[in-house]
């Protein structure tokens, strides 16, 4: 496994891949922002985001049905807003019992819970949108015009580079692991729930070790060709006027549409 | 594969704005005081930072299975934190949570503040804190120490969650707070065996990476108070805010919360609170107390269980 499974970049000449990064990143959190904003219930706006997030898509030239496959992500933390369900006072629509726990489900109630599961599902359509048309080294680079703090976009960038590195070493411990854990049919393997605690605590002390012996060397590689603390980069991302622009023209779209939803609302 | 080990990864949409923004500015102010510190160190710091992201990020992977198909993780924040110093640790796992939201959509961009201050931060400012009382002495105790803040430090984190999903009114406190202490009590016991049994590997083979003298990244013993208040912080709050969460609803109510339904479904102590010492804040002080020992006892059973293994190696 060389290639880097965690890439999430599509290959495409668009519009969309063509604008500077920066642009992007400042976007996609005004857009995210904005779905934050959008009063509970407000279907209609809930609806023009989504639009808007489908028009980029096609500018994009995405498939539809990968960023909707990927949007499933958020799924399981839906749990966790279950409870808006019986948390807001409303008119009741059915009561559950369970155990001494009363569970009064009610329309408002409902709406929020509905509201959060879409505010979430759009705000994740919106990063996945981003990290499709943008390369993940030009994104770090991104975050470096924004004025994150240099040192922690080189650990980023390290992080990103050295990844699927560690992976692989990773997914050949555990198939060392595995090769060893031989179960005979009808029996239990693997001894206790400690020892197989200490072999994973083990294999993550061994971890460790390696990447900390691979830093090692991949410090003097760096100081032997120039290394001076930070890192450089041949492409340059300088924003123009067009680029500028467009932040206006999104700045603007928003405006409006928080303007629309709170003025209905 | 599983590449997110723990329920704390919240997406976008589930924290309100004020919430996220709130969370954002103290990760923040907290985050440009660990860059002001870690860039007076020399250079090659920042290569060994990187490459501990990408091995914090790959060891998130490393599972053992329990029982019934659910299996143990890493988070590793307390790792990070005794391995590198409290700052470069918190640097280290917000590079990791910030990978994983950018890249990966695990957590999202603009709840990723509460994200990087409940999984990295505090994780690293408790872990390190408890280690650090452990200086100078016995191998024994440090590892100890060492497991305590990991199952603290997943606790912590499940607090903060709690909070700030009730805070944006996501959530109802009574039900989300138990149902997250009691998953993340479980799920901190898996943090705490591999943590230690981590470091234990890493004091048989290298223990001159883990020699505290090291100078300005180490951090000084003002870090014990850090510590020592966030862990108090998890196990007063918690069982306090559990057994009554009236008391913090009031302060939330014009957030539209109903208080209503106090029996906590998932919690190990009954509400956690002593049947036999009554309703009171002391009972349920003392059950906190009570569960922080029952860690206490688990841990010092793994590292018997460890020197065992260690001579019949």
């Amino acid at each position: 496994m060389h290639s880097n499974i965690f890439d999430r970049y599509l290959h495409n000449n668009s519009s969309i891949h063509r604008l500077a990064p920066q642009v992007k990143v400042v976007i996609a959190i005004l857009f995210i922002f904005s779905n934050a904003l959008l009063p509970d219930g407000d279907w209609l706006s809930f609806a023009i985001s989504w639009a808007v997030i489908l028009l980029l898509n096609w500018l994009a030239r995405l498939n539809l049905g990968y960023t909707l496959k990927r949007s499933l992500i958020v799924l399981p933390f839906t749990l966790a807003a279950i409870t808006a369900l019986f948390s807001v006072p409303g008119k009741t629509l059915t009561i559950w019992q369970i155990g001494s726990l009363e569970l009064i489900l009610t329309d408002a109630g409902l709406i929020r819970f509905l509201s959060i599961i879409v505010r979430s599902w759009l705000s994740v359509q919106i990063a996945i949108l981003l990290v499709a048309t943008t390369k993940f080294p030009d994104l770090i680079h991104a975050l470096e015009h924004l004025r994150l703090p240099k040192m922690l976009v080189t650990v980023i960038a390290f992080l990103y580079r050295y990844m699927s590195v560690l992976t692989d070493e990773v997914i050949r411990l555990m198939r060392a692991r595995q090769a060893r854990s031989a179960v005979l049919p009808g029996r239990n393997g693997g001894g206790s729930l400690l020892w197989r605690a200490r072999t994973a605590g083990n294999m993550v002390g061994q971890l460790f070790l390696r990447s900390y012996e691979r830093s090692d060397r991949i410090y003097h590689a760096m100081l032997s060709r120039g290394y001076s603390g930070h890192l450089r980069t041949l492409n340059q991302h300088e924003l123009n006027i067009n680029d500028w622009l467009i932040i206006a023209l999104a700045f603007l779209l928003i405006a409006f549409l928080q303007l629309f939803a709170h003025s209905i609302g | 594969m599983h590449f997110s080990p723990i329920l704390l990864h919240i997406p976008d949409g589930f924290l309100s704005t004020i919430v996220s923004l709130i969370s954002w500015a103290i990760t923040i102010a907290i985050l440009s005081v660990a860059v002001k510190r870690t860039e007076k160190l020399d250079e090659k710091q920042v290569p060994l930072m990187g490459i501990m992201a990408a091995f914090i990020f790959a060891a998130q992977m490393i599972n053992f299975p329990v029982a019934g198909g659910t299996s143990g993780h890493l988070l590793g924040g307390v790792l990070a934190a005794i391995l590198l110093g409290p700052w470069a640790g918190m640097l280290v796992m917000t590079a990791v949570i910030g990978v994983q939201g950018l890249l990966l959509q695990d957590g999202g961009l603009l709840v990723m503040g509460a994200n990087i201050l409940n999984m990295g931060l505090l994780t690293a400012a408790i872990g390190f804190g408890l280690y650090k009382v452990g200086d100078g002495r016995k191998r024994t105790l440090k590892l100890g120490l060492a497991g305590l803040g990991a199952w603290l430090s997943v606790m912590a984190g499940a607090l903060t969650t709690s909070l700030q999903l009730w805070l944006s009114g996501t959530a109802r406190l009574d039900i989300v707070l138990p149902a997250m202490l009691g998953v993340h009590a479980v799920i901190g016991i898996g943090e705490t065996l591999i943590t230690v049994s981590a470091l234990a590997f890493i004091f048989r083979t290298r223990p001159d990476l883990l020699d505290p003298a090291e100078g300005p990244a180490r951090g000084g013993r003002g870090w014990i108070f850090v510590g020592a208040a966030i862990s108090l912080f998890v196990l007063i709050l918690s069982p306090l805010a559990s057994s009554n969460p009236d008391g913090l609803e009031r302060v939330a109510g014009d957030l539209g919360f109903l208080a209503q339904g106090k029996d906590a479904p998932f919690s190990i102590l009954p509400d956690y609170t002593l049947p036999f010492l009554g309703e009171g804040a002391f009972s349920t002080i003392a059950a906190g107390i009570i569960g922080a020992l029952v860690v206490a006892i688990l841990v010092f059973f793994i590292i018997q269980s460890l020197r065992t293994a260690k001579k019949n190696a």
